[in-house]
């Protein structure tokens, strides 16, 4: 069962429901996919046994063979290549590597090199198998590194993707593939207008979906209203309590000070195991 | 003209808070919107929309059925797991490449374009607004985070404003760097968490990456004031200034709930003041050199 943990806004506390589900679960392999900032591994600090690079292949042209006759250029949807009269210009961080100017160029005088873009880490914190990514700074491109972690995935196992916020290629990249994807929310207007924008975006992915509402007592009830007339499960409220926003700003997860909570984030993911119908 | 990005690397700091009580501060200047797929800002300002753009983004690849042989070819090069087992086109993989085109052995793919979001110019009871929405699920954000700020450059030219303000997304990844690479001073909103802490010096390496002037403002900082001198201390050693330090107020969710920038829903609120004292802290430094 892979369940991931997605909000069209940030800061909406998807990292603490991952989280806490996970440490209220057995077995369980947790993977931070919010590879500009991941969090996941502040609130765990989890033990790192493997530590690996992320490169992405981008084109090297040898000038020697090339003519200058501009086929990549035109081909390259990215702009990631220009081609003068004399020279060629290659720029890295505007490629997406998809590969194409390697099979275009007549006198096969590009190659591909390797490029870093982040780091995977592996690990993990007690019982709890924690993966997580670094994209490196300056460096635009999180899916490559996304997929990276997202490779890590064991299957047979209960898998928890912590997604990254919005709903653009690095949040779509995470959730695809998930047999059910958690909704993040608070009860606030900026809440409520990204989450309409995420149940869009999964409705077209067909991945069935509930919705967790964070900080339950603030804003207005705008959310209940929605989900109700789509016909939206809330799975699970989390009171806007001080204690546990305080605990959360020291990196402590809230259930294990306020174990009453473990129950209530098992109930949750069993609800979810039997809407994706597992 | 002077370009100031709200940002903040983790989401839900108050970057969309700040920002629209900056463009009431700023009174007829231009504030961009380039959290393109989920823009909040308009929440609070109302925009009226005077001109909308059809947004072009990435191609789509179409493969014509009549002419494909079913041979495989393009799935087997496409590196983006966009062409499924029965050859057909995942809309949602497909990043619009052309490997798959240029493959083919029969002529069977083509590149359309799609329309993957709109742009608008729009005006504001404080000046003006150039926003977008990014259609759900599309990619190439960064390329329209650059159109956006495109619009407010042209809006401020001809507003004979010198200043654009504009409210980034989270992260650090591509849209955030096409909202920052070129601007004179970059706002990161953060909070005493650890989550917050982390994500600032992260925030802080990309603008010392593209050379922009930062500025640290402490938002709720009262949830954790240990953290928060954490913050202040990791700041002054790195010898970046804190614009300010806003204190947690439930008003701030009320403004929202009512459509309002803090500033104008409760002036003479701690938080509208704290505000306030940061905007003209901001402004100084880009008017008077420090930015």
């Amino acid at each position: 069962m892979i369940l991931s943990i997605a909000s069209g806004k940030g800061g909406t506390g998807k990292t603490t429901v991952a989280v806490n589900m996970a440490l209220s679960l057995k077995d369980v392999q947790l993977l931070d996919c919010d590879v500009e900032e991941p969090n996941v591994h502040l609130l765990l600090h989890p033990n790192i046994s493997e530590e690996k690079t992320v490169y992405v292949p981008t084109p090297q042209v040898n000038e020697e063979l090339c003519d200058h006759c501009g086929k990549c250029g035109e081909f390259c949807q990215s702009n990631a290549i220009f081609v003068s009269s004399e020279k060629v210009l290659v720029f890295p961080e505007l490629c997406n590597s998809c590969g194409g100017c390697v099979i275009v160029c007549p006198r096969t005088a590009i190659s591909e090199e390797q490029h870093r873009i982040g780091t995977l880490k592996c690990g993990s914190a007690g019982d709890l198998e924690v993966v997580y990514g670094e994209l490196d700074v300056g460096e635009p491109m999180a899916v490559p590194v996304i997929n990276e972690v997202k490779r890590q995935i064991k299957s047979g196992k209960t898998v928890i993707l912590d997604s990254p916020p919005g709903t653009s290629c690095p949040a779509i990249e995470t959730v695809k593939g998930s047999d059910f994807c958690v909704l993040v929310t608070e009860p606030t207007p900026f809440g409520l207008h990204d989450l309409d924008i995420t149940v869009q975006v999964l409705e077209d992915m067909e991945i069935p979906f509930g919705v967790v509402v964070n900080r339950a007592g603030i804003g207005d009830k705008k959310v209940y209203e929605y989900c109700e007339e789509k016909n939206i499960p809330i799975l699970l409220e989390i009171p806007h309590q001080r204690k546990i926003a305080e605990l959360y700003s020291k990196g402590i997860s809230f259930s294990l000070e306020m174990p009453e909570w473990k129950p209530k984030f098992q109930t949750l993911f069993d609800e979810a195991r039997k809407l994706a119908g597992k | 003209m002077k370009q100031l990005t709200i940002l903040s690397g983790k989401g839900g700091t108050g970057k969309t808070t700040i920002t629209a009580s900056f463009a009431v501060l700023a009174k007829n200047t231009a504030v961009a919107d380039c959290d393109v797929d989920a823009p909040d800002l308009h929440m609070l300002l109302h925009p009226e929309v005077v001109r909308t753009q059809e947004f072009k983004g990435a191609k789509l690849a179409v493969i014509d059925e009549e002419k494909c042989t079913d041979c495989g070819l393009c799935r087997e090069k496409c590196r983006f797991d966009a062409i499924t087992e029965d050859i057909k086109i995942d809309s949602i993989s497909c990043e619009g490449c052309g490997v798959c085109v240029v493959v083919c052995p029969v002529n069977a793919i083509t590149l359309i374009e799609r329309i993957s979001g709109h742009a608008y110019i729009s005006k504001t009871e404080h000046g003006f607004m150039a926003h977008a929405m990014l259609s759900p699920g599309e990619a190439s954000s960064g390329k329209l985070v650059t159109l956006v700020r495109q619009n407010a450059r042209i809006l401020a030219e001809k507003e004979h404003s010198d200043l654009v303000i504009i409210d980034g997304p989270p992260g650090i990844g591509c849209p955030v760097i096409a909202s920052v690479t070129g601007i004179d001073a970059g706002l990161v909103v953060t909070e005493p968490t650890m989550s917050g802490i982390h994500d600032l010096e992260r925030a802080l390496q990309l603008l010392r990456h593209f050379n922009v002037t930062p500025f640290v403002c402490v938002n709720v900082y009262d949830i954790n004031e240990e953290n928060t001198e954490k913050i202040v201390s990791f700041c002054k050693e790195n010898d970046i200034e804190v614009v300010g330090k806003i204190p947690f107020n439930a008003k701030v969710t009320e403004a929202m709930v009512n459509g309002k920038p803090i500033v104008e829903y409760a002036p003479e609120s701690d938080v509208a003041k704290e505000i306030e004292k940061m905007w003209k802290r901001v402004l100084s430094a880009l008017k008077h050199g420090g930015a």
